[in-house]
């Protein structure tokens, strides 16, 4: 079943200096209690993807085409009234930063059920309940107490629980959490992403996990969406992408990976991708990644590859796909 | 509460909530009682609205004139002597407490929730609005906040009522700005984006985000801006735009003593102590609260 349908976003912003093309033509489906994963480096687009579905780009020169769907409802139909009462409620968001992401001027319990409150008509009494009751699904332990805990007397990984707590009071059927575990303990990560799993299996939430961690992706996603360049590059199960890696560029970041490198032996080194990432300030008609592929031929800059299935749920945008360092 | 600094360490942990919003209350008030001045302001604040709630009820009749008694200086009798219609200067020093304490707070009341009010509005929204309101509020800052007062009350007329009214708005350019630049500073800050994305409207969000997190700075404000307008009531009884006599006011006994200046300077004096007295309490009290509740000298 498709919760969320995302059909030619484009994102572009424009500057004092020109257009950026963020995001360019990206298509996927969320499917219930699915955990897809957004992976790319810094730049590729995959914040922009995920902010732009609850709209939460700001307002001014952001241009955004394509189409959005909440079970079959167009989001891009609603005015911004509407989609306050979406944001939060059907789509939330977790936020990288959780040092900063809490008001500190209000107790957490006053926050949780602030939002409960702003979304569903329940007492004061009851809307505390729900709040106790989703520290505890968070892990907080001692919830009752916590309640009344200020921002500031809480250590980083219990904030960011906090802040899952806020993004799930109200069930949305699409969490989407940006870089969850970037700025925190690698001990606390690891709690931080039973979390979601827990609240995929019991709420059935489906969840756009954005990150650059392959780690993050092997432990948790069910899909993963490469992207590069303002597109998605390869789009499989979360197995295939280490198993099969088909696009030059997935190959190139596992070929990266120290912990792959070990597991192969400890005696490849470690390989890197030459050349730097294009610049966003234009949409040629070609592959973007040709300039650094040690497989492009002239066909990668005469015509831009379209995401093609290679096997079954693998979809990938390459003219020279599989394995192997040559085509 | 023995070992003091440590407390406010291991309230970090355990303990619940109404105990550790206690806690922080706390360590602002133990910054602030670390501070002598401070602690000087307050004792003047506190002093200074015990003689305006308290004195005129214990003491004689401010208007009552006594001819055998004209002009006498200080004595038993009368502490701070009389003035040329023998009545007691200190009751009328603590009646004119009294009006410098209504205008004072009253005006300042009005400037902030006009001020902040706006301020916020406009800080949050920017836009074309913002560009042509603060052109506005540049044009009246131009103005020096004692003539705007003066012209004010000028044209209202004059009145213990008039003298708030124009002090308050004169006083509400200086608000808006400060209110303004914390709505920027905060709305641009995470917890804000957070909100958004939880579905805050933008009342929620400046009414539960911004202006709790600007508290701190519209308390020092108040402090600054309650002696600015203590002055201003002086002023514009002294020149005569403000409360009319016989009732008394610190600025109409500076007004009166002045032809006695010779004769019984003490007349001046007095008034003019509880002027300077009264505002550098409520300076000192603010420069204390602004390091009192600065989160960057934490402990």
């Amino acid at each position: 079943m498709r919760v969320l349908d995302v059909s030619h976003l484009r994102v572009e912003f424009g500057t004092e200096d020109g257009r950026i093309f963020a995001v360019k033509d990206v298509s996927f489906t969320l499917g219930r209690g699915e955990i897809l994963a957004l992976v790319g480096e810094s730049g590729c687009g995959k914040s922009t993807v995920a902010m732009s579905i609850p709209r939460l780009l700001g307002d001014s020169n952001v241009t955004i085409g394509g189409s959005v769907r909440l079970n079959g409802a167009d989001l891009s139909s609603l005015n911004e009234k509407e989609m306050q009462a979406v944001r939060g409620k059907d789509i939330s968001v977790v936020f990288q930063e959780p040092m900063t992401s809490l008001n500190p001027a209000y107790t957490i319990g006053n926050q949780i059920a602030e939002v409960i409150r702003q979304h569903q008509k329940l007492s004061r009494q009851a809307a505390k309940a729900r709040a106790i009751e989703l520290l505890e699904l968070v892990g907080i332990p001692d919830a009752a107490r916590r309640l009344g805990a200020f921002p500031h007397e809480l250590s980083g990984g219990m904030r960011q629980r906090v802040m899952i707590a806020i993004a799930v009071a109200c069930d949305p059927q699409v969490l989407i959490a940006d870089e969850p575990t970037t700025a925190l303990d690698v001990t606390i990560q690891a709690g931080i992403l039973d979390i979601f799993r827990r609240l995929r299996d019991t709420l059935g939430t489906s969840i756009i996990l954005i990150t650059h961690d392959l780690g993050v992706v092997a432990d948790i996603a069910d899909r993963v969406a490469i992207m590069y360049a303002g597109r998605i590059v390869e789009l499989c199960s979360a197995q295939d992408v280490f198993s099969l890696p088909s696009h030059p560029y997935t190959r190139g970041l596992l070929g990266a990976l120290p912990a792959r490198a070990v597991m192969q032996g400890g005696r490849r080194r470690l390989t890197d991708i030459p050349g730097f990432v294009p610049p966003p300030t234009t949409d040629p008609d070609e592959c973007q990644f040709a300039p650094r592929c040690p497989r492009a031929t002239a066909e990668c800059i005469i015509r831009r590859p379209a995401l093609e299935l290679v096997a079954a749920e693998h979809e990938v945008a390459c003219y020279h796909p599989g394995p192997g360092d040559t085509p | 509460m023995t070992s003091v600094p440590k407390t406010t360490n291991l309230s970090t942990f355990g303990a619940t909530g109404s105990r550790k919003s206690q806690a922080q209350w706390r360590r602002v008030m133990r910054r602030f009682l670390k501070r002598p001045l401070a602690v000087i302001g307050l004792v003047l604040v506190v002093a200074f609205i015990l003689v305006a709630v308290f004195g005129p009820l214990l003491l004689p009749d401010p208007n009552k004139q006594d001819f055998a008694t004209l002009l006498q200086p200080p004595s038993l009798a009368h502490l701070l002597g009389t003035d040329d219609l023998g009545r007691d200067v200190l009751s009328r020093i603590a009646s004119g407490a009294r009006v410098s304490l209504l205008a004072g707070v009253l005006s300042t009341t009005i400037a902030m929730v006009i001020g902040i009010t706006l301020g916020l509005i406009t800080g949050f929204y920017r836009g074309w609005f913002d560009v042509v309101f603060m052109r506005i509020i540049d044009v009246m800052l131009a103005f020096p906040f004692l003539i705007f007062a003066v012209g004010l009350a000028a044209i209202l007329g004059a009145s213990l009522t008039n003298v708030i009214i124009a002090l308050g708005v004169s006083q509400i350019p200086e608000v808006v700005r400060i209110a303004r630049g914390e709505a920027m500073a905060i709305r641009e800050q995470e917890f804000v984006s957070g909100a958004v994305a939880d579905g805050a409207r933008d009342f929620t969000i400046m009414a539960r985000y911004i202006a709790p997190n600007a508290a701190s700075a519209f308390i020092v404000q108040a402090t600054v801006a309650i002696p600015g307008a203590i002055i201003g009531e002086a002023t514009l009884s002294f020149l005569g735009l403000g409360v009319q006599p016989p009732m008394a006011s610190w600025g109409i006994m500076l007004t009166s003593a002045q032809q006695f200046l010779a004769q019984a300077p003490y007349l001046a004096l007095f008034p003019g102590i509880a002027i300077a007295l009264t505002t550098l309490g409520f300076n000192l009290l603010g420069d204390g609260l602004r390091d009192a509740l600065d989160p960057k000298e934490k402990r």
